[in-house]
């Protein structure tokens, strides 16, 4: 079988349809030829799936400035993040918040008619001192709401969709990136599309745990065509198990829960947040939250002695329930029978947020080294990207903020960089043969039978990922993951699949998915491992104590074959020196 | 404990006349309708296509009709169905190929409604434009909706005519035109009055029934329809 290739032109091509692509999208459209390619429908990116909110200290509640953000901020990444994006983020976050308003998004209200904002996790006035309404919300959709008002600006200015058309492969001359290959999902087919600027906006990733909250579709694609490049990614070890997730489904139970008051309580019907963090109890962050629940349940506190403890909303009362809580509301009704008005619900932690990513620099330039050195065309923002605002641990909403903050200042980018190159440069001749090979390939491997099955190794990998490398990790168990993946991958080569046609052939897609997942596995159990100390997210029970002294730095790692290299490049600390974190 | 779920298979690339296989699977007590295709996909048959991606409810993407009636599959516990379990695409889209329906169509209709807020005042520079608690209320029911297709395939209406804009797309137009911020309802008047609006709609309520979010459309066309009535005097 020979595929055809169609060839199509644009100036700016972004992949990915979530927050971040659609800001992006939504700048360079109207001024120059913008098209978005998307494996599923803009409206079904995981965006949709932000439930909380969306922080800027507008103030409409309560007295707030930006320099309080910012030290959560900080302070939240475990002094990891960069503190230059970090000011970006938060100061720009309150002109943002008023132009999504602008553009349509039905946020809540006050009395007044301002955004309506609630408190959240880690958000404190007055430099860490009191609990801080900061998150600007639409009932418990937030990110759905934000998302479809996007994708309707979007449509609205004539973004050119390519919509469940599957990005495969980055096209690189000379170190500069001229546009990607992708697969047309529905009908079959290779598309080489051609650009002045390729924006990634992918997602997360944290499709590679059994317990997780994120969709299906969040299997790392952009990171792993850039490595397929040569090019690193930066601070892989860091990834947020949420302490919330609906027991054995992973699902979230949002953090709004505890952000309205919802307590945690163990088998003896204790608030055990008091041995771990007396002050802001429930409200602390969720890497200490997360750590607190882990650890009632190995210590048998679970309820039942099983692997969950119970988050109780009983005391709000049916009206707050309702009103600021329904979606919460409807899924634990839905996937453990209760009702959180009558009943307190099972609960566990959950991989949630994956705080690494595609190194990018602040205009949202993807980095091809551990100096400053940049790939001329090629840009990422939202959870694909690391820029790094969340270092080793994000602040719940501040992530549908980062996509809206760097998407949209990524597509003002591009488009100065857009205009400052007026025609296209010409594509080297065998473009799309990479993707061509790796379709081809396991295409010829349909009904065969004698190969693996995409789905029995991904299991694994979810499975093994979930024993070794989740809120807890030691060398051993590292040790372990790591070998795993590397067997793993090597499996992955005999995998045949049982589709061997071009229309909507979703078993192509899941081989496909499964050998990206396989590569930033690895690459994750690899910076953990290295990584001897405890920072955020990335606890370790063999090496207590955050180590200021060797390890503030961030990871830099390149897939190279079989093999990860790593190199670290330091943190960007302005305003705020590293301190205890203590909540 | 063991299910047997009939699915409907069409592949346009085999020639092969639509049909129905049966498979019969170990699921446990938690499964969803999705859970058991999954399983079906990933150890018994990995040629079945359906599309999923969130697994709650949100995204949109898993709308399938399940013993004769439109539900998120992802939502739709096993439970609470009995004995064998029917499976097939969206009804009245034209089938891609399994499960999977072609909804270009669905969301050029929701373009047609102009779904973005149309104002013609320059907003505020540095602020939010306000708007009452209650003025926001009014779009409560509206701005949720997943866009899964669920009511626009169930809609009588739009079997008879498949121009017709159907609820989705009219749940969305009543979304903005309720919006106390949005002014564009001049705009939309034409394609709203026109033969494919809101009078096609015969009241029959199965989108409402249809809704995996509990939304209702019938009500949207009928608060619509006031305000057509309203412009016109
Ligand atoms: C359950 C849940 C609740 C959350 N709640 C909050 C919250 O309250 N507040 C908050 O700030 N954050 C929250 N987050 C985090 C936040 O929602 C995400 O970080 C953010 O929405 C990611 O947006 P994105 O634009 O980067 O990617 P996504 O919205 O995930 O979009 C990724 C896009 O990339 C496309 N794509 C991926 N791979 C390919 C490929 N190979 N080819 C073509 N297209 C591709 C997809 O189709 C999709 O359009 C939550 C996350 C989850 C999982």
């Amino acid at each position: 079988m020979k595929l055809d290739v169609t060839y199509h032109k644009h100036d700016v091509v972004v992949v990915g349809a979530g927050i971040a692509g659609l800001y992006a999208a939504l700048k360079t459209s109207g001024e120059v030829d913008t098209a978005v390619i998307s494996k599923v429908y803009p409206t079904r990116s995981h965006s949709g799936a932000a439930q909380g909110g969306c922080a800027a200290s507008l103030g409409n509640m309560m007295e707030d400035h930006w320099e309080w953000h910012m030290y959560d901020t900080v302070r939240g990444s475990d002094y990891l993040g960069d503190q230059d994006a970090q000011a970006l983020l938060v100061r720009d976050a309150v002109q943002v918040m008023y132009e999504m308003e602008h553009l349509g998004v039905p946020f809540d209200r006050t009395e007044e008619g301002r955004i309506a904002q609630r408190p959240f996790g880690g958000h404190f006035g007055n430099f860490g001192k009191s609990p801080m309404k900061r998150s600007c919300y639409a009932a418990d959709r937030t990110g759905h709401a934000q998302l479809h008002a996007l994708y309707e600006q979007c449509v609205k200015n004539e973004v050119r969709f390519y919509n469940e058309f599957y990005s495969l492969l980055l096209i690189m001359k000379g170190g500069t990136c001229l546009g990607l290959v992708a697969w047309d999902i529905i009908r079959g087919g290779l598309h080489v599309f051609h650009a002045k600027a390729v924006h990634l906006a992918t997602g997360g990733y944290a499709r590679c745990w059994k317990i997780t909250s994120n969709a299906m579709a969040n299997t790392g694609d952009g990171l792993a065509l850039v490595m397929r490049q040569g090019l690193p990614l930066e601070d892989m070890e860091f990834v947020q198990f949420h302490p919330t997730g609906v027991w054995k489904h992973g699902m979230l139970v949002s953090e709004a829960a505890r952000g309205e008051g919802g307590y945690l309580t163990n088998d003896k019907g204790e608030r055990f947040m008091k041995e771990y963090a007396k002050e802001k109890m429930e409200l602390a962050p969720r890497d200490v939250v997360s750590r607190a629940v882990q650890t009632e349940i190995n210590e048998g506190r679970g309820i039942g002695g099983q692997d969950c403890v119970h988050i109780d909303l009983r005391h709000l009362g049916k009206e707050k329930i309702l009103t600021r809580l329904p979606q919460v509301r409807e899924l634990a009704l839905k996937f453990l029978g209760r009702d959180m008005i009558t009943d307190p619900v099972p609960i566990q932690p959950t991989a949630h947020y994956s705080m690494g990513g595609i190194p990018v620099n602040l205009d949202t330039l993807v980095l091809g080294d551990s100096q400053k050195g940049t790939v001329p065309g090629l840009y990422a923002s939202g959870e694909c990207a690391c820029v790094s605002v969340h270092g080793a641990n994000r602040l719940g909403t501040n992530s549908t903020l980062e996509c809206a903050v760097f998407g949209r200042l990524g597509g003002l980018k591009m488009l100065d960089y857009v205009r400052q190159h007026s025609g296209h440069e010409d594509l080297p001749a065998d473009a799309a043969e990479m993707a061509r090979e790796e379709i081809e390939h396991l295409l010829s491997t349909a009904g065969t039978k004698s190969g693996v099955r995409s789905a029995d190794l991904r299991t694994r990998l979810q499975e093994t990922m979930s024993e070794n490398m989740a809120v807890y990790r030691n060398q051993g168990d590292l040790e372990k993951q790591v070998k795993i993946c590397q067997e793993l991958r090597e499996q992955c080569r005999q995998v045949a699949i049982d589709d061997g046609g071009l229309c909507a052939n979703t078993d192509l897609i899941e081989a496909v998915e499964l050998g990206h997942m396989l590569d930033y596995s690895y690459v994750i159990a690899r910076c953990a491992l290295e990584r001897t100390e405890c920072r955020g997210a990335h606890w370790r029970t063999d090496h207590p104590g955050r180590n200021d002294k060797e390890w503030l730095k961030h990871t830099m790692a390149w897939l190279e074959g079989d093999h990860v290299r790593l190199e670290y490049k330091p943190v960007v600390i302005t305003r705020f020196q590293p301190e205890e974190r203590k909540y | 404990m063991e299910r047997t779920l009939r699915v409907f298979r069409f592949n346009p690339e085999t020639g092969q006349e639509p049909h129905y296989d049966t498979f019969t699977i170990e699921v446990e007590d938690s499964w969803t309708v999705l859970d058991a295709l999954n399983e079906i996909k990933w150890h018994h048959d990995g040629s079945l296509s359906y599309r999923r991606s969130c697994r709650h409810g949100i995204c949109g993407s898993c709308a399938m009709m399940v013993n004769g009636k439109n539900e998120a599959t992802c939502e739709k516990p096993l439970s609470a169905l009995k004995g064998t379990i029917t499976v097939e695409p969206l009804k009245s889209f034209p089938v891609i190929k399994d499960l999977m329906v072609d909804q270009e169509d669905f969301f050029e209709k929701l373009r047609l409604v102009k779904p973005w807020l149309i104002n013609h005042k320059a907003p505020p520079t540095d602020k939010e434009r306000l708007q009452s608690p209650e003025d926001r209320k009014i779009i409560d029911g509206t701005w949720e909706c997943i866009l899964c297709g669920a009511c626009t395939s169930s809609c009588p209406a739009f079997w008879d005519n498949q121009g017709f804009l159907g609820p989705a797309a009219l749940l969305k137009a009543f979304r903005y035109v309720g919006d106390t911020r949005d002014e564009g309802l001049d705009e939309r008047v034409g394609i709203l009055d026109s033969k494919i609006g809101v009078w096609r709609c015969h009241t029959i309520f199965n989108c409402v029934e249809a809704c995996p979010k509990s939304l209702n459309p019938t009500a949207a066309i009928v608060k619509l329809r006031r305000r057509l009535i309203q412009e016109k005097l």
